[in-house]
C-alpha cells in the first residue's frame, strides 16, 4: 500500500493544492515554502525553466509576458469562446490560432496549449508529494468543477497524463467538499455545496444516505468566480486613472498587474474592515488613493453574486425540493469569504450556512478522501461512495439542425444511451454524427462535443444497415462511445474528431517525463533536494554551536552531534539520497534538545519589552481559517 | 430472481446479461411498485458495482463495472419515475410512445405544417378559452397592461388542469393494477396478446392526454412567469 500512493488534487483557478489521507485523517500535503496552498501561476524564467507558484508571483509584476495566471478559464475551450476572457485577462495567445484548435499560449518564446501548462502545475504538486512521501507518486484523483463539459474534463484528464499522473478518477469540487464534510459528520440528510471559487461557481445538491452521497442535482457557471470581481475592481480602477490622473494604463501590462495586486488585497481586507485605502503607485511617479467602503464593494458586486441565484433555483427545481428541505448548506471557495456572499447564501436557503473547514482546503481534502475510496477504502471511509450526476444534457443533432436529448442533465453517472441509425443512399459506407452537449433546442446553441464518423459499413441498400451507437458517460463525466452495425456484426470504427481537445498522439507527444526517465529523474531530483537539505542543516548547526544554547548541552550530547555531522558529511559525498536522508533524520534527532534550547532563549529575547497585546496578531472574521493569500507577494 | 451481476462465491463483477431493467433488479414485470425497496437495492447493487469500488480489478472487470453500473443507474431512473416506468413497460410490448411523437414533430418539421394536437373532447371548451385568455394577456404585458382578474382566471384554470392531471396519474395507477393482476394471473409467463393489449392501450391513451395537460400547464407556467 504504501509504495503506492493515490493522491488528491485541487488543480484550482487561483490555486492549486495536494493531499492524502493520514491514516484516517486527510491532509494537506505543504510546498517547500511550507505553504499549502500553491498559487496556480507559471512563469518562464531567463533560462527557459518553468517556475510555478509562489515564486512565479514576482514574475506578473516583472514580466508579464512571461507569466500566466487563471490557465483553468482556457481548459477545454476554443478562441471564439473566449473573445470575453480576453478583454479582462492578459492571456497571450499565438497569433495563427483558428477556429476550433486548441488554444495556444506564448509564455516568453514558447507556446503552450493550457493543458501543458496546467500540467506544470500538477507537476509541483506532483513534486511536493513525492518529497513528502519520499516514494515516486503515479496516481492521482483531480478535482473539477462540477459545470464542467466533457472537454474541460478531457483537457484536465490530459494534463494530468501530460505532468506524468495517471488520473484515476476526475471528481466535481462540490462532491469532493462534501465527502471531506461527511468524513466526521456520518448523518443522513439533504445539503446543498455552494462552491464559488476563483473562477467557477458550482450549487450540487445531495442526499446522504448511510454513507452513500447522492447528488440529486447540479448547477453551475464555469466563468463566475473571485477572478470577475477582481476585474470589476480593475476597470474602475483604470477608468478612475485615466480620468482622475490623465493616465491610460489599459495596455500596460506592468502597472495593470500592480493594479490587480493591490485590488485584491483590498477586497480580503474587505471582509474584515469596514473601509480600505487604496495607495498604488503609477508610472510617471503618479499615484492613483481612493478610499472604498464595504457598502461600495458590497453594492460593485451585488450584480456578480447576483448571477449565482439563477443556478441554485434551477438546481432546487431540478432536484424537485424547496429551500426548507435542505437540512445543510456548506459553503467552499475562497469567494465565500465574503460576507456579502454568505447574507446572500443565507437569504436563498433560509438557513446559517456551514464553514467549519476551510474553504480553500476542503475540496482537495475531498479529493484525497476519495483517492481512499478508490485504493480500496479504510475504516473512516468504510461505506462511503459517490454517486454523481452529468451536469449537462447529452444530445445529437437531428434533421432541421435540432438537438435530440439521449441523456438528461443530473442523471446519475456512469450512464448510457443507445441510438440506432442508418444510410440514408444505397452504399453508404460512412455516417457521421455530431455529439453536443447543453440544455438548448436547437444544435447551433448547444456545446459541439464532437463529430463522428462511423465508417466501413457494409455495402446494402439505403435504409437495411443498423448501426448500433452507445452512448456512455464513465464515472469521470466524460463521454465514450461504441458502435456496432447489427445486421453484419461488425464492429463499425468510429473516428472522432474532438471539438477542443488534444488527440491521443498530440497528448503523447507533450508527456513532461516520459516513463523511462521518471525513476531516474526522481532519483535526480531527490538527490540534489537532499544536498539542500544537508546544506540546510549543517549551516544551522555552525549557528547553532555558536549560540548560547550550546553550552547548556553535556560534553556526551556534543560527542553525539560531532559524530552524527561526520556521518552526514560523510554520506553526502556519495550519490545514496535515501542514507543521506538517513543521516539528516538521524541529524536532526540528535539535535532536537539544542533546538529547544535555542528557541527558549529566542523567545524570552523576542518578548522583552513587548506586551503581550503587541505580539497578538489578532482575529479575522474568519478566525478558524488563514486568510486566503493575495496573489502576489 | 435477480441476473448474475457478481459471482456468487468470490463476488467480482461478472459481465451484464442482456437483461430488461425489471430482471436486472429480479422483479416481475408489474407496474405497482415500492420505490423505498427499489432505492435500498440500487444503493446495495451500487455498493457492489460502481467503478469506485472496483477501482483494483483487472481492467476486463473494470469495463464490466463500469457496463453494469451505468445500466444500474439507466435502470434506476427509469423505474423509480411512474411515467417512465409506464412507457418502458410499453416499450417492451412494442409500443414506442416517444418515437410516436419524435416522428410527428419530425414530420411536422419537414412539411411546415402544424403537429397535430389531438385535444381530448373533454377539454375542448376550457382549453379554447384559456388559450383566447392566454393570448390576451401576452398581448397585456406585451404593452404593460395589468389585468388582475384575468392572471386571476388563468390561475383557476391551472389549478383545474392540475387536478384532472392528478385524476389522470389515478386512473394510470388503475391500469397498473389491471396489468399487475394480468401478470398474476399467469403466473409470470406470457399473458395472452389481447388482454395485454387492451390494457396497454388504455395506458398509452391515458399516458397522452397527461402529455397534453402537462404540455399545457407548461405553457401556462410560461406566461405567467414571463
Amino acid at each position: 500500500m504504501s509504495s503506492d500512493h493515490i493522491v488528491g488534487i485541487d488543480l484550482g483557478t487561483t490555486n492549486s493544492l495536494v493531499a492524502f489521507m493520514q491514516g484516517e485523517t486527510p491532509v494537506v500535503i505543504p510546498g517547500d515554502d511550507g505553504s499549502n496552498l500553491v498559487p496556480s501561476v507559471v512563469a518562464l524564467d531567463e533560462d527557459n525553466q518553468a517556475i510555478i507558484g509562489n515564486s512565479a508571483r514576482r514574475y506578473l509584476i516583472e514580466t508579464p509576458e512571461r507569466a500566466v495566471y487563471s490557465i483553468k478559464r482556457l481548459m477545454g475551450r476554443g478562441i471564439e469562446d473566449i473573445q470575453q476572457e480576453l478583454k479582462l485577462f492578459p492571456f497571450r495567445l499565438a497569433e495563427d490560432l483558428q477556429p476550433g484548435e486548441v488554444l495556444r499560449i506564448k509564455l516568453g518564446n514558447h507556446t503552450s496549449t493550457p493543458p501543458e501548462i496546467s500540467a506544470l502545475i500538477l507537476r509541483q504538486l506532483k513534486r511536493n508529494a513525492e518529497r513528502y512521501f519520499g516514494v515516486p507518486v503515479s496516481k492521482a484523483v483531480i478535482t473539477v468543477p462540477a459545470y464542467f463539459n466533457d472537454a474541460q474534463r478531457q483537457a484536465t484528464k490530459d494534463a494530468g497524463r501530460i505532468a506524468g499522473l495517471e488520473v484515476l478518477r476526475l471528481v466535481n469540487e462540490p462532491t469532493a467538499a462534501s465527502l471531506a464534510y461527511g468524513l466526521d459528520k456520518k448523518q443522513n440528510g439533504i445539503i446543498a455545496v455552494y462552491d464559488l471559487g476563483g473562477g467557477t461557481f458550482d450549487i450540487s445538491i445531495l442526499k446522504l444516505h448511510d454513507g452513500i452521497f447522492e447528488v440529486i442535482a447540479t448547477n453551475g457557471d464555469t466563468h463566475l468566480g473571485g477572478d470577475d470581481i477582481d476585474n470589476r475592481l480593475i476597470t474602475i480602477a483604470l477608468d478612475d486613472i485615466r480620468g482622475d490622473l490623465d493616465l491610460d494604463l489599459r495596455r500596460n501590462a506592468e502597472a495593470v498587474q500592480t493594479i490587480r495586486k493591490a485590488v485584491i488585497e483590498a477586497k480580503i481586507a474587505l471582509s474584515s474592515l469596514p473601509s480600505v485605502k487604496l495607495d498604488i503607485e503609477l508610472p510617471q511617479g503618479k499615484r492613483y488613493r481612493r478610499e472604498i467602503t464595504r457598502e461600495q464593494f458590497e453594492q460593485l458586486i451585488q450584480p456578480i453574486i447576483d448571477r449565482t441565484v439563477g443556478p441554485c433555483r434551477q438546481a432546487m427545481k431540478d432536484a424537485n425540493l424547496k429551500p426548507e428541505q435542505i437540512d445543510e448548506v456548506v459553503l467552499v471557495g475562497g469567494s465565500t469569504r465574503i460576507p456579502k456572499v454568505r447574507a446572500l447564501v443565507k437569504e436563498m436557503f433560509r438557513r446559517e450556512p456551514h464553514t467549519d473547514l476551510n474553504p480553500d482546503e476542503v475540496v482537495a481534502l475531498g479529493a484525497a478522501v476519495q483517492a481512499n475510496i478508490l485504493a480500496g477504502g479504510s475504516e473512516a471511509t468504510e461505506n462511503m461512495l459517490l454517486l454523481d450526476v452529468t451536469p449537462l444534457s447529452l444530445g445529437i443533432e437531428v434533421a432541421g439542425g435540432v438537438t435530440d436529448k439521449i441523456i438528461l442533465r443530473n442523471s446519475t453517472i456512469p450512464a448510457s444511451a443507445t441510438q440506432f441509425y442508418t444510410t440514408q443512399i444505397d452504399g453508404q459506407a460512412n455516417v457521421a454524427i455530431h455529439v453536443l452537449q447543453g440544455e438548448r433546442e436547437l444544435a447551433k446553441d448547444c456545446r459541439s462535443l464532437a463529430r463522428f464518423d462511423l465508417k466501413g459499413i457494409p455495402p446494402m441498400a439505403a435504409g437495411i444497415p443498423r448501426v448500433e451507437v452507445k452512448f456512455l458517460i464513465d464515472a469521470n463525466g466524460i463521454l465514450n462511445v461504441s458502435a456496432r452495425e447489427q445486421r453484419s456484426g461488425k464492429q463499425a470504427e468510429i473516428q472522432v474528431q474532438p471539438s477542443y481537445g488534444l488527440t491521443d498522439e498530440q497528448v503523447e507527444g507533450m508527456i513532461l517525463d516520459s516513463f523511462d526517465n521518471a525513476e531516474e529523474d526522481f532519483r535526480k531530483r531527490q538527490l540534489i533536494e537532499a544536498r539542500n537539505e544537508t546544506e540546510t542543516i549543517l549551516a544551522a548547526l555552525q549557528k547553532g554551536k555558536k549560540s548560547p544554547a550550546w553550552g547548556h548541552l553535556t560534553s556526551d550530547e556534543k560527542k553525539q552531534i560531532a559524530k552524527m555531522e561526520r556521518a552526514l558529511a560523510e554520506v553526502n559525498k556519495e550519490d545514496d539520497y535515501q542514507a543521506i536522508r538517513k543521516a539528516i533524520d538521524a541529524l536532526n534527532q540528535g539535535t532536537t534538545r539544542l533546538a529547544e534550547l535555542m528557541m527558549d532563549t529566542a523567545v524570552s529575547s523576542a518578548l522583552k519589552g513587548k506586551t503581550m497585546d503587541e505580539t497578538d496578531l489578532g482575529e479575522g472574521p474568519t478566525a478558524p481559517h488563514p486568510m486566503a493569500k493575495a496573489e502576489f507577494e | 430472481m435477480r441476473a448474475a451481476h457478481f459471482c456468487a462465491s468470490c463476488g467480482r463483477v461478472q459481465p451484464p446479461a442482456p437483461v430488461d431493467y425489471f430482471t436486472f433488479f429480479g422483479l416481475p414485470p408489474k407496474l405497482n411498485l415500492d420505490v423505498a425497496v427499489l432505492e435500498k437495492d440500487f444503493y446495495e447493487l451500487s455498493r457492489k458495482l460502481h467503478p469506485d469500488l472496483n477501482a483494483r480489478a483487472g481492467s476486463q472487470e473494470q469495463e464490466w463495472s463500469l457496463e453494469q453500473s451505468s445500466l444500474l443507474n439507466d435502470a434506476y431512473r427509469t423505474l423509480r419515475d411512474p411515467i417512465k416506468r409506464t412507457q418502458y413497460l410499453l416499450r417492451l410490448e412494442g409500443i414506442e410512445l416517444e418515437e410516436q411523437s419524435k416522428a410527428a414533430t419530425e414530420q411536422a418539421r419537414s412539411t411546415g405544417e402544424l403537429k397535430k394536437q389531438i385535444v381530448p373532447p373533454d377539454l375542448l371548451e376550457e382549453v379554447f378559452e384559456l388559450n383566447m385568455q392566454l393570448e390576451e394577456l401576452r398581448m397585456n404585458k406585451k404593452v404593460g397592461d395589468d389585468d388582475p382578474n384575468l392572471a386571476k382566471e388563468i390561475g383557476a384554470h391551472k389549478t383545474a388542469l392540475e387536478a384532472k392531471h392528478d385524476a389522470l396519474l389515478k386512473e394510470l395507477e388503475e391500469c397498473w393494477t389491471d396489468w399487475d393482476s394480468c401478470i398474476v394471473r399467469n403466473h409470470g409467463s406470457k399473458a395472452p396478446a389481447e388482454e395485454r393489449a387492451t390494457i396497454t392501450a388504455k395506458m398509452v391513451d391515458v399516458l397522452n392526454r397527461r402529455n397534453y395537460i402537462r404540455n399545457l400547464v407548461r405553457d401556462v407556467n410560461a406566461v405567467l412567469e414571463d
